[in-house]
Order: structure tokens, then sequence, then C-alpha cells
């Protein structure tokens, strides 16, 4: 155990653990939904920076220009468009925590005792050697090629749909309570 | 006595071409009836025509049959096999030899000649088409009876003949006493038919056929297995011949069967019908000759009282119809007692002649009812000048009736007498000789109250047409000549005819000429004929001179016919209808129907018990049972439901940890 | 550095987005724990990737797939919220229980 902690990249990790750490729990338990908003960056970015650690820069930069620099921006459009009136003052947890926490702790405990039993010995190899980009590239063209094609896919039929769902009706607009959805 | 053997043998054929299609003769009547039944009504004389075309076949055919046996003999016989009962066989086929030859004649000249003179009786009747189907289903059946060539046959034409017997008497059935006339026959002759059917079995059991030719084989050569039921079979079937023949006690239905139109009254009950008992003790000859020979003295007995029963009714009756009707079975009973003294000849010999003149005095009878539109001679009277033909062939057939030599039931009757004179049923023969004076006496009786004297009724008087008028003028002459056939001593060809037989028998011959006998008969016949003269012709008109011999207690009791249809109606009719049906009554509806009903009952209440325990409460509980547990398990199940997706989640979670955790422990 | 700590990590960020799915009643809120989750499966992949060092660095691409197959369904997401929000006025996942018993 005091082996651990004489690596200096453990010391860096456990710098960036514990604010994703942190940021993750307040992501669940902040009652401003902007707050948890922001709370998610910080647990992204964090991630990225593990990333970084972890030698997959590439992955890491996605990470940080898709995840924060778009998907959380998304989300905030959608905290705008969707704010009730009411303000901060609505209960935003379900008050029966009971059972999720339950759940939640029993997740965590199954979860850390297979990894732990299964991959206890294992190393991190070849910490901070990096990824080249050209590999993922010629990766992502040559072996993954279907997948790749496939998501492309999948990131146009969300295009479509989003566009189709979010659009007004022409016809009838905020009369139409009981529409289609 | 001769054997006819040697004689039949000698020159018998077996007929040719001509027996061979002696079908033809059965199966015409039928086809008769079934071309009147489709068409007659749309034909101008109704049917009749069809009728009697047929029936002039059936005479000429017969015709020449009989000429074939009177050339050159002829004995044959053909069957077919129709079904197979075990060890019966059912067999339909014709017989072609002597007494059917001279059968065939008989039916087929009578049925032509009536079925002509009911063309002109039947005009304008209410159910013409439908009285002469049934005229040719009746000719038709006789025909079956006598062609058969075996027992079995034989009662299907019996019952035939009886089934038309009943459709005809019952003919003006709006008349409740006419259809109740066809009942009477008809069951009076079933009881009579349980002796016949009953003979039959016996006899053809024992033998194992029912063949003529087997069981007369067999009882030709003494065969053991006919020993212990040759009397016994030989009384059951004469039994059923005295139902058909109207002998004693089973005369009643003939004289009420006088209902019918007079040309059935004609033809069935004077010269066919009523003659089929005659035939088939003839037929049976053999049995009666040899093994049965010990109840013959019964068959006489009968015989005898029958003929002097029904000639002393005769006298009193008012119905001319009637007097004819009881006269017919007193002639019925002279034919029975011959055949059972002895005479073959004799007896058949009386039928033939008897055929002619009884059958041509109901023509003549119909034709003088005809004219005055009523049956009681009462209403009658002078009536000679007015209807000439009836008139003289009416005297021509009482003189054949009477026996007045030339005429021919001189002949027949005379040989009859002969032959129970001779064969020591003399007392018999004297009862023959009274049975004689009788028989004239009533027939001058009729003849004067009918044909002289004044008319004493309103209706315009005519003679009949010359559809009528012809067939009685031929009859009229055949009564003459008829008995010319079998003159003892000059031409005996009736007894060479109805003798060629396949089994042939000790025959008694013909009876040469007994001449006291012949003259006492004549002398008691001439006899009666001058005391009804005396009696009737002159005072015809008054009912005085009828009162004159109405002897005390004799007469009531002629008039109520011996109290014997009272005796039946006291013994047999009511308290079958009465007590009996009662009972019977009482026994289907509570007994028969009450085993139903019970078994209804019960059946109901087992099924109320397992409708009620076993099926609502036992199954009915099973199954809502299960319908209620799931429902509810459903209930509760949908609670699952609650559309709220996080709670979905929250499932999956818990289910998906539990089966980590599950697969972690276990492995 | 060993693999199990971000394993452990990873666990305990996917911990922490179950619970916050289960018990959030904002529908947004309840994306936000769905992306937690989806984070913590990249940090695996990417840990794991970085432990076993394939020819071919599958891990990370599979993450890339991850990232890129998440926004899209944020985006789909988002837009179902919207219409939600259009008909009932509130983004409340605990009204949204039409499809029941």
């Amino acid at each position: 155990m005091g082996g651990w902690f004489s690596e200096a990249s453990n010391w860096w990790f456990l710098l960036i653990a514990l604010f994703i750490a942190f940021s993750a729990l307040r992501v669940v338990t902040a009652t401003n939904v902007v707050h948890s908003a922001l709370f998610l960056v910080g647990a992204l970015a964090g991630t990225a920076g593990l990333f970084l650690l972890l030698g997959a820069q590439f992955v890491a930069w996605v990470l940080v220009l898709v995840y924060v620099g778009a998907v959380v921006v998304l989300f905030l459009f959608g905290i705008m468009i969707t704010r009730a009136p009411t303000g901060p003052r609505v209960e935003v947890d379900n008050p029966r925590k009971g059972f999720a926490a339950a759940a939640a702790v029993l997740t965590f405990a199954v979860m850390v005792y297979s990894s732990v039993s299964a991959f206890g010995h294992m190393e991190v190899t070849k910490v901070g050697t990096g990824t080249a980009t050209d590999l993922i590239g010629s990766q992502l063209m040559g072996r993954f090629v279907l997948p790749f094609e496939a998501v492309s896919f999948v990131l146009l039929a969300a295009l479509v749909g989003g566009v189709t769902l979010a659009r007004k009706d022409t016809a009838s607009d905020e009369t139409d309570e009981g529409g289609t959805a | 006595m001769v054997l006819a053997a040697e004689e039949a043998m000698m020159h018998a054929s077996d007929g040719g071409w001509l027996a061979q299609g002696a079908w033809l003769i059965v199966v015409a009547p039928f086809l008769a009836m079934v071309a009147i039944v489709f068409f007659g009504k749309r034909m101008p004389r109704k049917g009749g025509e069809i009728a009697v075309g047929a029936m002039g076949f059936v005479f000429v055919y017969s015709a020449a049959l009989l000429i074939l046996n009177i050339a050159n003999g002829v004995i044959y016989q053909h069957s077919i096999l129709v079904a197979q009962l075990g060890s019966v066989s059912v067999e339909w086929g014709w017989v072609v030899d002597g007494l059917s030859t001279m059968m065939y004649f008989v039916v087929g000249t009578l049925s032509f000649l009536v079925f002509t003179y009911a063309l002109g009786y039947m005009k304008g009747d209410v159910r013409e088409t439908w009285f002469f189907a049934a005229f040719s289903l009746f000719a038709g059946s006789m025909l079956v009876l006598v062609s058969a060539p075996n027992l079995i046959q034989l009662i299907v034409g019996w019952e035939g003949v009886g089934l038309s017997s009943y459709l005809l008497i019952g003919h003006y059935w709006e008349e409740k006493e006419n259809s109740s006339a066809g009942m009477k026959a008809f069951y009076t002759n079933k009881i009579a038919d349980v002796g016949l059917i009953i003979g039959a079995i016996v006899l053809g059991t024992a033998v194992g056929s029912f063949r003529y030719s087997d069981i007369l084989e067999a009882a030709a050569n003494n065969s053991s297995v006919l020993v212990p039921v040759a009397v016994l079979g030989g009384v059951l079937l004469f039994i059923g011949a005295m139902g058909k023949s109207a002998q004693f006690p089973f005369h009643v239905w003939l004289p009420d069967a006088m209902a019918g139109p007079t040309p059935v009254s004609s033809l069935m009950h004077a010269a066919t019908m009523v003659t089929a008992g005659v035939y088939l003790v003839a037929r049976m000859y053999p049995l009666y000759a040899g093994m049965a020979a010990d109840m013959r003295v019964l068959i006489v007995i009968i015989g005898t009282i029958t003929l002097l029963i029904a000639g002393l009714l005769a006298i009193v009756q008012d119905d001319l119809k009637r007097v004819l009707a009881y006269s017919t079975v007193s002639q019925l009973g002279y034919m029975i007692a011959a055949l059972g003294a002895g005479g073959y000849t004799a007896g058949l010999f009386h039928l033939w002649t008897h055929a002619f003149f009884k059958g041509l005095l109901f023509l003549t009878a119909g034709s003088v009812i005809h004219a005055v539109h009523s049956n009681n001679m009462s209403d009658m009277g002078g009536l000679r000048k007015k209807m000439p033909v009836t008139f003289w062939s009416f005297t021509s057939a009482s003189l054949a009736l009477v026996a007045i030599i030339p005429f021919a039931g001189f002949f027949s009757k005379d040989e009859i007498l002969a032959t129970l004179g001779h064969n020591g049923y003399t007392w018999a023969m004297w009862i023959g000789i009274l049975g004689a004076f009788i028989t004239a006496f009533y027939m001058g009786r009729a003849m004067f109250l009918t044909f002289f004297g004044t008319y004493k009724g309103e209706a315009h008087v005519h003679e009949s047409p010359a559809v009528m008028t012809v067939p009685m003028a031929i009859l009229g002459v055949a009564s003459l000549i008829a008995g010319w056939v079998n003159i003892p001593g000059v031409y005996e060809g009736f007894h060479h005819w109805v003798t060629e037989r396949a089994i042939t028998f000790t025959s008694f011959s013909a009876e040469g000429f007994d001449v006291p006998v012949m003259l006492t008969g004549l002398g008691f016949a001439l006899a009666g004929v001058i005391v009804a003269y005396v009696i009737y012709f002159r005072d015809a008109e008054t009912q005085q001179a009828r009162d004159r011999i109405r002897i005390p207690v004799l007469w009531p009791l002629l008039e109520h016919k011996y109290y014997l249809d009272d005796l039946y109606l006291a013994t047999l009719i009511n308290p079958i209808k009465g007590p009996i049906a009662r009972a019977v009554n009482w026994s289907n509806s509570y007994i028969i129907d009450g085993v139903v009903n019970g078994a209804g009952v019960v059946a109901r209440l087992v099924a109320r018990f397992v409708y009620g325990n076993l099926d609502q409460k036992g199954i009915d509980l099973a199954v809502n049972t299960a319908a209620i547990v799931t429902g509810s398990a459903g209930g509760q199940a949908r609670r699952l439901q609650t559309g709220k997706v996080q709670q979905y989640a929250a499932m999956t979670v818990a289910g998906a940890v539990l089966l980590v955790v599950a697969i972690v422990i276990f492995t | 550095m060993s693999l199990v700590q971000f394993l452990i990590l990873g666990a305990f960020m996917f911990s922490l987005g179950v619970y916050g799915l289960l018990i959030r009643r904002n529908a947004v809120m309840v994306l936000l724990a769905i992306e937690l989750m989806l984070n913590a499966v990249n940090l695996n992949l990417i840990a794991f990737e970085a432990a076993l060092r394939t020819t071919f660095a599958g891990g990370q691409i599979f993450a890339i797939f991850v990232i890129t197959v998440a926004a899209a369904e944020v985006g789909i997401g988002l837009a179902i919220v919207l219409l939600i929000f259009r008909n009932r006025r509130s983004a409340n996942v605990d009204e949204l229980d039409v499809m029941r018993w």
C-alpha cells in the first residue's frame, strides 16, 4: 500500500478521483437543475483528465469536445426550455430514497467485489506513452468501419428524429393539449 | 276306384312356352293396377278399360292353357328363389297343371265378364278409378294364390285377396255400416288365417320345404316326418279354408259383405275368393286322402252344418243380395262336404258350375238393384217384362242353382250327393237332399217376389245397358252348358282335367249315374219350387202371404241369424272392446309408460344431483377458483405496471444486480 | 497505477448514476444521471485499454462510439422531454404514468 503512494501518477489520480467523486455526488444531490448540469461538467472534465493520465489523448479531447462542448450545452438549452415557473422550491427528488440507495450500494458492492477479485492483480502499463491518433484513425476506418458507419447512421437518425420530434405542429399549437407527443 | 296316376302320367306334357309364360297372367292384373293408379283418372272410362283389357288377356291365355290341358295334359311348375331365411327358402313361382288351369279359367272368365259388367254398373261412381284399381289388385292376388307352387306364396295371395276384399266391401265407406262390414270380413278371415299360417308352418318345418311338390310327395309316400303332424296340419289348414270359404262358424262375414258393390259380390264372394278355401283343400288333397284322412269326418260335418243353416237363413231375407249370399255359403258347404267325403272331382265340379251360375245371379241382382235403386225385394216386383234379359238370365242361373236337369248345377250337385252316399255319409246325403228343397224354395221365393206380381216402387225401371246385359247373357248360356263337361258315362272330361297333377293319389273317381239319388234330389228340388210358387206367386204383394208361413219359433231364430252375431259380439267383441282394451290401456299407461316415465324421472334426479353437487359445487368450484385465483393474481400483478419509468428502471437494476450477485456467489 | 482503482472509481460513478436515475423527478436530471453512468462506462473502457494495450486500441475506439451514441441519445431524449413539457407544462416524471393498470 505504501508503494502506491510513491508513484506520482497515483497522486494525480487521487486528486482527480476525489474531484470526480465530489462532482458526481453533487450531480445526483443538487436541488437546482442547472447546478446538477454544471457538476456533470466537472465530472466529465475530471474523466477527461483521467483519460489523459491513461494515455488516451484523442479520446480525452473528443470527450471534452463532444460531451462537455455539445451535450452539456444541449442539456442547458433543454433545462432552459423546460424550466417550470415555480423554480427551485419544487421537490426534485422522490421522497422514497431507500430502495434506490440500497440498489446503488448493492450495485457498487457487487461491482467492486467482482472487479477486485477478477482484476485485482492487473496493472495499467505504459502510462503516459499515449496513443497515436493515426492508429485510432486507421482502426476506425479499417477494422471498425462497420460500427463506424452504423454509428453515423445512428447520428443521422437522431438528427432527423430530433428535428421531427421537436418541431411545432403547423395546424395545432397550444390548443392541442392532447396532441401527439 | 280308379287310380288316375297312370292316366295322368301317360299323356302329361310340360306345357311348352305357353306354360313357361304363364306368369304373365299373374302379372297382368298388377300391371293394370299400376296403370290405373297413374293414368286411370284421365281416361274416358276412368281406368276401367285398362282393367277389362288386362282381364281379357288373362281370359284368352287361361283359355289357351285349358285347351292345352284338355288336349295334351300339362304338368309344369317353376320356382324362383326370392330369399333364403336360414333353412327356409322363400320362392316365387307358378304352377300349370290340371287344377291350376281349371282355376285360371274360372278366374279369367268370371273376371273378364264381371269387369265388363262393372264398366256399366260403376259408371259415375264416386270412386270409379279406385274401384278398378282395387279390383285389379284382387284379380292379381287371386291368381297369385292359385298359381302358387308353395304354401308361402299361397299365404301371400290369400292375404292379398283378404285385403282387396276389405277394400272393396268398404267401397262406400261413407256409411259406417259398410266400413264395419269390411272390418268384420277382415277380422273373421284373420282369425281363421291363424290356422292356415300355423298349419303351413307345421307342415313346412316337418317336411323341410314349403313346396307343394315336397309336402305332397311326403304325404303320398307316408313319410315318417309327416306322421306326427299330418292330421294336425290338415286340421289347421282346413280352419284357414273355413274362414275364406265362409264355413260355420266363420260364415258371419259373407252376408254383411254384400255392402260392397254388386260386381264385387259377384266376382269375389261367389265365384273366386270364397272358393280359395275349397281350392286349398283340393290342392292339398294327397294329404287329406292319405295321411290326414282321419280328420275328413270333421270336414264333412262342418260342410253339412253349413249348407243346412245357411239355406234356412236364406228363406227369411228381404234383401235380394243376402238371399244370394246365404245361398253361396250353403253351396260352399256342399263343396266342402263333398271334398271331405272323398269327392275330389265332385267338389271341384260344383265349384266350376257354381262360379258361373252364382256369379250370374249376382250380376242379375245388381242389374235389378241398379234399376230400382233398392236392395229389398219388397221394393221390387213385376220386373219380368221391363227387364227381359235380366229375367231370363236370372231364370237360367236359378234353374242351375236349384239343380234342374239339364242345367249345370244338376250334374254337379247330383255328383256331390252320390259321393256322400257312396262313402258312408248317408246322413249327410239326406241333409243335402233336404238342402236341395230349401235351395229351390228360397230361389223360387226370390224369383217370384222380384220378377212377378206388380211393381211397388216409383223408380223408372228399364233394362240395363248392353255392357251389362251381354255378360249376363253369356253367363246365362254358361249356366246351361257348364255342367256338360262331366256327364258320367258320356263325357268325363272335367274329371280328367283336374286330376292332371304332379302328385297323384287314389282319386275317388267321378260317380256314375246313381239314378235313385238323382231322382230323389230332383224331386225335392221341384217340390221346393212348387211350394214357393204356391206361397209367393199369387199373393206376392201382400204381407199377409209372407206372414202366413211364419213358423213361430223358427222364424225369429232365423231372422236373428241364430243369434250367432250376438254371441260373437257378447263373447268376443265386447269383452275385447271393454275390459280387455281397458286393461291393456291401463297396463300401457301405468306399466309401460310407468317404466319409461320412471326412467325419465330417475334420469332427471341423477342429472339434478350431478348438476348440483358435482357440477356446480365440484367442477364449477374448481374452475371458478382457478379463475378467481388467476384474476386476483393478475389484479395484484398488474400493480407492477405503474406507468412510472423510474420504477421499471429500479426493478431492472435490482434484478440485474441480484443476478450478478447470484452468478458471483455460485462461481 | 493499478487497474482496480480506476474500476472502483468507475463503479462509484455508476452507482451514483443509478441512484440518480431512480430518485430524480425532473426528466432532465434523470438524463444527467444517465450521462454519468455512460461516463463511468467510458472510464472503464479506457482503463482496460490501458491495462491490456491491444494493438488496435479497441477500448478507445469503443469509447468513441459510446460518446457518439450518448450524444445522439441525449438529443433525442431532450426532444422527447421537450414535447412532454409542451403537453403538460411540467417535466415531472412521476406524472408520466398514463400507461399503467
